[in-house]
């Protein structure tokens, strides 16, 4: 019926909006995971105007990701989320009280700190609960048929949450050099000796799981040794970005480190893709077998073909709008 | 006691979509109204309006926050416990939700940064145009997933094969019968909420003589909104019962509380309807009154509950209370509607205590009448979550546990209690700060505008307010 291969476009297009996702909302997660650690109330200030404007869009991405899968490939839709339905939860639950702390911190006077908390919380426990989500994705699902019949718990072991810590150090290095570009003075300060630490705490983390997930995934084994090729090209793309964050830190670049960091991701990212390819719900279903019906896929591709590129627009306009450094005392509303 | 996943589901699917449905129904007549605000200010110039605005844009924003928040638990519930359902009719709802979140969400969230923080960084104009985006926004995102839950209600231009949903005619789909109507029936919902909760609280701060000139121009342009809107919903839900006596007559059949087919039904004021013995007790009722409302024939016939077997019939008594309750808030606000006109014409309207303090209370009113008519309309059409296609039962989850689901519902109640409580209470916070802003809520943000850089644009603003 259609001379291309829908399930293959919209693979990349779903691919493409978790990077989204992971890179936008990573970094104002990242500033949520930082905030106890912030200097003092006034750096919180700071923190939390550099990304109160942008957040709510965000996290639409996350929203576009569940229903873009619940359009395209239904099936992850119907297995990941009863597989993660725990974990699930405990996302949801940190999203929102680190959305509402938002709007409620700048509100409260002597609870104030509940909301820091808040924030601070729910963006640790969100973070977390993404990495595991990571990590139980390459372990595989326990599936029969179409369904899912593993317990409630089969996520949550030893692997995922080493991979739910690797996340949640990565979001910190996204948000500590986003604050960086945003901050000057003694919050930049403060970022600037903050990152170092981060990067390697990520490397290392980084390390650990790339070594332990031959042993959990017996065909990343055969994948990345069966044959040395291309897919080497990652992991050496990201050294290089780990690189040249650590260079751009020394010479205190304003915003080379928060774009090497986002480089960091997407190639680590890639990196994970290729290996898993063409499998979306690891070990049995491949996108083909997960896949919408044809007219399905088709009729929201034609839309979003059109509608995205507008939302880019008017996304990159907003961070044109609140371009430049935030700075201490700026008001809300 | 066995754990049953299927009705603590629905429990929690019940509480999660009431406590989300209160935010966006009341955000989506307020971003109408700061819409209007922020017009007339750029046209007229008069710094009243922009005042007015930019408390309600307060406002606003707190219930926004919540609204966004409960509304991502809302795309991952239909996953996490209706996984069958999902999968099923994935071919429809997955499209359908998607075009809401690129065509609505990604407008309301992208212009609504704009809108809260962006007055001082760019053109007037700009900043209007963000406000009717971010008011375009809520009306696009209830336009796909009303489409969405008619589609539910009454599913046409799709076909099951192999037990998943396929698309035959998108436009049939989407515009399904009963879509019309809901969308109607909603988004006059949604202006009555905005128009009541903003009289109310003008109302309250008129009773404390506090910005009598602001509170009173908004009180006029509330009372309005009502005088015209009350009765016109009246008819419009009118209409959508009589396609909902066509479509789903066992739903009408439980809202009027009529067991056997018959012609010249009474109207029941009070009953309590006994689903185990299929009648109803103490029955108060004005004779041949609900034919002629839904037939407009005092002989005409209407369908019983009991034409269904005993294991498909909806819960009766929930769904024939949620329908008084709602047709007795709408009758209410009819007649407010007509005193604020009657007093109008006095020119005390504003100036009347037992009116303003009826007005107080409400505020609340349009909150109870929309979850109610929630309530009839998807209690009504229990067993079905697909109408005639898929049961609840069908559609839970496989591998859900009745552990699961109750510690998830435990665990939402919790969070949505202490965010609710936080939120009602920052909520009466704006409003006990009001709209003097110059004075009280200017001072409350001294502490973070201490060092506020002197920009050129700031200044100018900041003094034209003074």
């Amino acid at each position: 019926m259609v001379p291309f291969d829908l399930s293959m476009i919209w693979a990349v297009i779903i691919a493409f909006g978790i990077i989204m996702y992971v890179l936008m909302d990573g970094f104002d997660l990242g500033v949520g995971i930082l905030f106890p650690f912030a200097p003092d109330e006034q750096a919180r200030d700071v923190m939390m105007n550099s990304v109160a404007p942008v957040w709510d869009g965000n996290e639409t991405w996350l929203v576009l990701g569940g229903a873009g899968l619940l359009a395209a490939f239904p099936l992850v839709y119907s297995v990941l989320l009863p597989a993660m339905y725990i974990g699930v939860f405990l996302l949801l639950a940190g999203l929102i009280f680190r959305g509402v702390a938002f709007e409620f911190r700048f509100k409260a006077n002597t609870s104030r700190y509940l909301w820091n908390w808040a924030f601070a919380g729910g963006s640790i426990v969100a973070s977390f609960a993404q990495g595991a989500v990571v990590g139980a994705y390459i372990q595989g699902f326990n599936t029969e048929g179409l369904v899912y019949v593993g317990g409630p718990l089969d996520w949550l072991t030893p692997f995922t949450v080493l991979t739910g810590l690797g996340l949640l150090a990565g979001y910190a290095l996204l948000g500590c050099t986003w604050l960086i570009m945003k901050s000057e003075g003694y919050i930049q300060d403060w970022a600037y000796k903050l990152a170092p630490k981060l990067l390697a705490a990520v490397l290392l983390v980084f390390v650990a799981i790339s070594v332990w997930t031959p042993w959990v995934d017996p065909s990343a084994y055969a994948r990345w040794f069966s044959s040395i090729g291309l897919i080497w090209i990652f992991p050496l793309l990201a050294g290089l970005c780990a690189l040249q964050i650590f260079r751009s830190l020394r010479k205190r670049r304003e915003a080379m480190p928060f774009m090497a960091t986002m480089g960091l991701f997407v190639f680590t990212y890639l990196g994970l893709l290729v290996t898993k390819w063409p499998y979306i719900i690891p070990p049995n279903h491949t996108i083909w077998d997960a896949a919408s019906a044809p007219e399905s896929q088709l009729f929201l591709l034609l839309g979003l073909l059109f509608v995205i590129p507008i939302v880019l627009t008017y996304t990159a306009w907003t961070y044109w709008v609140f371009r430049g450094k935030v700075r201490a005392g700026e008001g809300y509303h | 006691m066995e754990l049953d996943p299927l009705f603590l589901s629905r429990l929690q699917f019940a509480f999660v979509v009431c406590f989300h449905a209160i935010f966006p129904v009341f955000t989506i007549g307020l971003a109408s109204f700061i819409a209007f605000l922020e017009g007339m200010s750029f046209r007229t110039g008069d710094p009243t309006w922009e005042r007015l605005s930019k408390f309600w844009i307060q406002v606003f924003a707190v219930v926004f926050g919540m609204g966004v928040v409960s509304g991502i638990v809302m795309a991952f519930q239909f996953g996490t416990n209706w996984s069958n359902f999902s999968y099923a009719a994935s071919n429809f709802l997955g499209p359908v939700l998607s075009y809401e979140v690129i065509t609505a969400f990604f407008l309301e969230a992208a212009f609504l940064g704009v809108l809260l923080f962006g007055r001082d960084k760019v053109p007037q104009g700009v900043h209007l145009f963000a406000a009717c985006m971010v008011a375009l926004g809520t009306f696009i995102s209830s336009f796909w997933i009303l489409s969405a839950n008619s589609w539910m209600q009454t599913p046409v231009g799709t076909e099951l094969r192999d037990g998943m949903i396929h698309v035959a005619s998108w436009s049939e789909a989407l515009f399904s019968p009963s879509f019309p109507y809901r969308f109607m029936h909603m988004a006059l919902a949604s202006f009555l909420t905005g128009a009541f909760v903003v009289a109310g609280v003008s109302a309250w701060y008129l009773l404390r003589q506090r910005e009598v000139e602001l509170n009173r121009k908004a009180l006029s342009v509330s009372l309005w909104m009502i005088l015209l809107i009350a009765p016109a919903q009246a008819v419009v839900g009118d209409y959508h019962g009589l396609n909902t006596l066509e479509h789903q007559p066992t739903k009408v059949a439980a809202m009027e509380g009529n067991w056997q087919r018959g012609s010249g039904v009474p109207l029941l004021l009070f009953a309590w309807p006994d689903q185990q013995a299929q009648t109803n007790h103490f029955e108060i009722a004005i004779p041949k009154l609900a034919s002629f409302i839904l037939t407009h024939d005092w002989e005409g016939e209407l369908p019983g509950i009991a034409e269904v077997p005993y294991a498909e019939q909806p819960p009766v008594w929930i769904v024939f209370w949620s329908f008084r309750v709602m047709v007795g808030i709408g009758l209410l606000m009819i007649a407010f509607g007509l005193t604020g006109l009657l007093l109008r014409r006095s020119g005390r309207y504003w100036q009347t205590p037992w009116f303003l303090n009826g007005l107080r209370w409400m505020s609340i009113t349009p909150f109870l009448a929309v979850l109610a008519g929630w309530v009839v309309t998807e209690a009504g059409r229990a067993p079905w979550l697909i109408y005639g296609v898929m049961t609840h039962a069908e559609g839970l989850t496989p591998s859900l546990t009745g552990g699961m689901a109750l510690f998830t519902l435990i665990g939402y109640i919790l969070v949505y209690a202490v965010v609710f409580s936080a939120g009602l209470y920052y909520l009466m916070r704006v409003l006990q700060d009001g709209l003097e802003e110059d004075l009280s809520a200017e001072a409350t943000h001294e502490v973070e505008r201490a060092s506020r850089p002197l920009s050129a644009t700031h200044v100018r603003l900041e003094q034209g307010e003074h």
